[in-house]
């Protein structure tokens, strides 16, 4: 039981939530088949991942496991996996940015690389800043008062909430390069940062066991910790494969090998 | 222009003999460390998961061990699948570096992680010297007929 909760998530979080979800639904397969007049047709595991992402996105942010998350922290370690990794996992492989892309006029699709490659993103989408992004958040979540207060203002938890996704997806997207990526990174460098980045997972993992977060009861504390930990875990197995599996499309022989 | 030819082919012979060798200590070091965790920790349950004595830097240790025994262990089977797609495989060699680096891993996890940064150990309310030992001389007996391996099958290609 997570006791410093003062009042519940108030309803329009996860109204506002349900829409967006809804129209992530609505607006892929929309664009998908309508560029596909012009080009070749959209595969079918791309929708099948990016619903599953959407779906898997919606399971933490409305509904049961939603309600539960407010008083129970395993509960909330759980859509936290949900929402911060496994979702992440499953959008990028959507290839959203591909398709925005794809559905572009020239220009504005022009002015869009532009931006992307401006040396704003170039420093924010490196795997360093995603990695600090993302585990940092984590660390300040956990660590700080910021659980306390998210568990008091809806405007905190829905920020919180929009933090974890992006944060996640960002980090997964800088490691993986699974969508449409300007500035692409070595494997040694991605891998490093995907050792230590899922390292301070783990670090974070252990701390919570030994010291939940304020007003956590220390059963819930340790099976929130551990369900973060081993969930944790699978999770970080299907990244790793996907990452090394990249590698070894990347060099097969024959193929022009290709510095990064 | 044979002269360069020969000179990029041996370099290459020679780059995939290392990744043949660190693919299997990849690999060796990796499936220790999921052998440790089955056995140890889920198994027998004689490994806490985390048992209050640990300093910071021992926790801080240990996740950064375990996060890349997870990335050793799938990245040595790529590795390994990369040699097999390029039929530069040698299975005895490969074994036997499989060995070193498990065994490798054993002596460092019972000697650094378990009594220099005392992470755990890795059994509580028991005179623990005999485990220690025993521990210890595992990863070394494995160490051992790793490097005699390798050894041999070094003295089989050169026949």
């Amino acid at each position: 039981m997570i006791h410093h909760y003062l009042g519940p998530v108030e309803p329009w979080f996860q109204l506002v939530a349900a829409l967006l979800l809804v129209w992530a639904m609505i607006f892929y397969p929309m664009l998908s088949i309508w560029t596909n007049e012009r080009y070749k047709n959209w595969p079918m595991h791309r929708y099948v991942c990016w619903f599953a992402g959407v779906i898997v996105a919606g399971a933490s942010l409305v509904g049961p496991l939603a309600n539960a998350a407010h008083t129970s922290f395993s509960a909330h370690m759980t859509g936290h996996l949900l929402l911060g990794m496994l979702a992440p996992l499953l959008l990028l492989h959507g290839k959203p940015l591909a398709l925005v892309m794809r559905a572009l006029p020239t220009n504005a699709a022009r002015r869009l690389i532009r931006l992307m490659n401006s040396r704003f993103i170039s420093f924010a989408s490196h795997p360093v800043s995603t990695a600090l992004l993302n585990f940092g958040g984590l660390f300040v979540l956990y660590r700080t008062d910021l659980f306390i207060w998210m568990h008091q203002s809806t405007w905190v938890y829905a920020l919180v909430h929009i933090h974890v996704l992006f944060a996640g997806y960002l980090f997964t997207w800088s490691i993986l390069h699974g969508d449409l990526t300007i500035h692409r990174h070595s494997f040694r460098l991605r891998a490093a940062v995907l050792i230590v980045a899922l390292a301070s997972h783990k670090v974070l993992a252990k701390l919570l066991y030994a010291m939940p977060p304020a007003g956590v009861t220390t059963s819930d504390g340790e099976m929130g910790a551990l369900i973060m930990y081993y969930g944790g875990d699978v999770i970080d197995l299907a990244l790793i494969i996907l990452f090394c599996y990249s590698w070894y499309k990347a060099t097969a022989p024959g193929r022009i090998t290709r510095a990064i | 222009m044979a002269g360069k030819d020969q000179a990029k082919r041996s370099e290459d012979a020679h780059k995939l003999k290392k990744r043949n060798f660190w693919s299997g200590v990849l690999f060796g070091i990796g499936s220790m460390a999921f052998v440790d965790e089955v056995i140890f920790h889920q198994l027998l349950q004689w490994h806490h998961f985390y048992d209050l004595a640990t300093p910071q830097v021992g926790i801080f240790a240990d996740g950064l061990l375990n996060s890349f025994a997870w990335f050793a262990a799938v990245g040595g089977l790529f590795l390994f699948a990369d040699l097999r797609r390029r039929q530069a495989a040698n299975m005895r060699y490969w074994i036997a570096s499989i060995l070193i680096g498990a065994g490798a891993f054993q002596l460092f996890d019972g000697i650094i992680d378990h009594k220099v940064f005392r992470t755990h150990q890795i059994r509580y309310q028991v005179e623990l010297w005999p485990y220690d030992l025993s521990w210890n001389l595992f990863g070394a007996a494995l160490l051992i007929a790793g490097i005699i391996l390798a050894k041999s099958a070094k003295e089989r290609r050169s026949v």
